[in-house]
């Protein structure tokens, strides 16, 4: 159902598409845990949704009026409980986002940019990953490029997310045919082709619900 | 899956509880969050060792904390690398003051939580330096991969970075130390057998009754080939030549630089063994092979040392960085001088290596 017009999201608004994230992790649990079975070590589905169940958690209670400090308080969750890999890197991501949008109780539409922009420089600056090798870069950094281009023609939030949306999505399937040059599937070496990468799945994923919330919202 | 285990989530609290209950006098445990540590900390004055990563690999890390070797072992669940709060709790209980150093194994994971872990204790004011093992030469390139991962040499540093800490040396002599003996040390290993992570209750990969899986990783990764078993003669000598041949080694890490307050792309080169070296001689087991077999595989090593001209001045047999319960072992040599040996010699007290004491 949409509502009226937003020209802004709130606070409730970030936390409703955060509680979201955490389903949508909670239910891909297997297929994250599957793809990562065939080229890494089978425990990234386990280990976001141990990470999101912990955030799903903290969001029950009462939360900050901050959007920045929500966001900081998902990041030091996914790092303190994620590990491997996956911890620091979607820590830095949501640790950064929350740090580009301190003290914001509601976002506009050039926010979106703003803060996966700053999430994007902590997962390259954190995993020094580039695009092309097969992680989750591949599908965030044409996400962040197509949400820029979007907002550059005047479009709406929920408009500019579903582009990112679409984006992310080719970039993830993009990592198929690409040899990993990152992380534990990087040993596999040409035995990697083939396979999709789990993190440019579960980067897909979190960007897919957000591009949802907001047109439900109708940001 | 058959285990000596109650529930696999608990797995890794009870080993730490147990190991509490084992060695009073050597180490204490915290559990929330989960590491080992000194039981004499924080020792005054001294630079402490710090490491740490996914559990299955015991002794490693918690059994070389004590006396001349590390302060704390930040233990993660069973081949996953432990998280940040872990690594800098362990570091605010151990702190003497005199800096801290994370031995970091490199695999991706494992690099990134103690990067994290150092930048959160720097701004509790400690001054931290991480340094990479990255000694397997079954992965020959950095350029494709993740770079050569941390095995055998971990024991070896472990060992002999504890004792200069134990005689005083500073942080950056330390952090020299460590990065000596990582640039001195190549291993690699073999697989027999597969094994089993308790929270997934079936093997790790795939082997049939009659191959071997050469240049195995500590978490069951993939190695250069998978071939028929041959006799230990005929393995041991591929993984010795292996080492023995394998050229000059250079890539790029991360390292934390003091001065520029920053992280910086250091190049690192690790120069091939030659004919005249002296060399410590590490024979391991990986959990499931009896010390029959080792001793077979360090009397071959001894042979094909002493064949190119390599002069084996101490060594090491037995279990020391294991893969639960696989079957295999790994050899791993690190060029030693005069200051390397001397620290070896040093005296430990840790439950899984004691002598001197």
């Amino acid at each position: 159902m949409e509502k009226e017009l937003s020209i802004s999201a709130t606070v409730s608004d970030v936390v409703n598409c955060l509680r979201k994230m955490c389903d949508v992790i909670h239910a891909n649990k297997e297929y994250l845990t599957e793809l990562d079975s065939a080229i890494g070590d089978a425990d990234h589905g386990t280990n976001m949704d141990r990470g999101f169940q912990a955030i799903a958690k903290k969001l029950s209670a009462p939360v900050d009026n901050d959007i920045g400090g929500i966001l900081k308080m998902c990041g030091m969750t996914l790092v303190t409980t994620v590990g491997g890999a996956s911890g620091p890197l979607y820590g830095t991501a949501f640790l950064q986002a929350g740090t580009a949008l301190a003290g914001k109780q509601e976002l506009e539409p050039g926010d979106l940019l703003v803060a996966g922009e700053a999430a994007l420089k902590g997962v390259l600056m954190r995993g020094k990953a580039i695009l092309g090798d097969k992680t989750m870069v591949d599908a965030l950094t044409p996400a962040i490029a197509a949400l820029e281009e979007a907002l550059a023609t005047g479009a709406k939030a929920a408009e500019a997310l579903e582009k990112a949306s679409i984006a992310a999505e080719t970039g993830m399937t993009g990592t198929i045919p690409i040899q990993a040059r990152k992380g534990r599937a990087s040993y596999l070496g040409e035995r990697s082709i083939g396979h999709q990468d789990p993190g440019a799945t579960s980067s897909f994923l979190l960007i897919r619900t957000m591009a949802e919330t907001a047109r439900e919202i109708g940001f | 899956m058959k285990k000596l285990i109650n529930k696999p989530e608990d797995a890794v609290k009870e080993e730490l509880e147990g190991m509490a209950l084992a060695y009073p006098s050597m180490i204490k445990v915290s559990l929330e969050p989960k590491f080992v540590y000194r039981a004499d900390a924080p020792v005054q004055g001294k630079v402490a060792l710090i490491s740490g990563g996914g559990s299955g690999h015991e002794p490693m890390h918690g059994g070389f904390v004590g006396k001349g070797m590390l302060d704390a072992a930040c233990a993660g669940e069973v081949f996953t690398s432990p998280t940040p709060d872990q690594m800098l709790e362990a570091a605010k209980k151990v702190n003497g003051g005199a800096g801290i150093l994370y031995i970091v194994k490199n695999y991706t994971g494992d690099v990134m939580n103690f990067e994290m872990a150092a930048d959160m204790a720097r701004l509790e004011n400690m001054v931290v330096q991480n340094i990479l093992i990255d000694d397997d030469v079954a992965v020959k390139d950095s350029l494709w991969t993740a770079g050569r991962r941390g095995v055998g040499a971990t024991v070896i540093a472990e060992k002999i970075t504890g004792a200069g800490a134990e005689k005083g040396y500073d942080l950056t002599k330390v952090a020299d130390l460590c990065r000596k003996v990582n640039a001195s040390g190549r291993s690699m290993g073999l697989a027999l057998t597969s094994c089993t992570v308790p929270a997934a209750g079936k093997p790790t990969f795939e082997l049939g009754d009659d191959e071997i899986e050469m240049g195995i990783g500590i978490h069951g990764e993939p190695g250069r080939t998978r071939m028929k078993i041959k006799s230990a003669d005929e393995l041991t000598e591929i993984l010795a030549l292996s080492i023995i041949e394998d050229g000059d080694y250079s890539r790029i890490v991360h390292e934390w630089d003091e001065k520029k307050g920053d992280w910086v792309d250091v190049t690192l080169v690790n120069e091939a063994l030659k004919q005249g070296d002296q060399v410590i001689a590490f024979v391991n087991g990986m959990g499931g092979t009896p010390n029959i077999e080792l001793q077979i595989i360090y009397r071959k090593l001894h042979e094909v040392c002493e064949k190119k001209g390599l002069k084996i001045i101490r060594n090491l047999v037995g279990s020391y960085i294991t893969s639960l319960e696989m079957q295999g072992c790994s050899i791993t040599l690190v060029r030693a001088d005069q200051e390397m040996i001397e620290l070896w010699d040093a005296p430990v007290m840790t439950p899984g290596l004691r002598w001197g004491i």
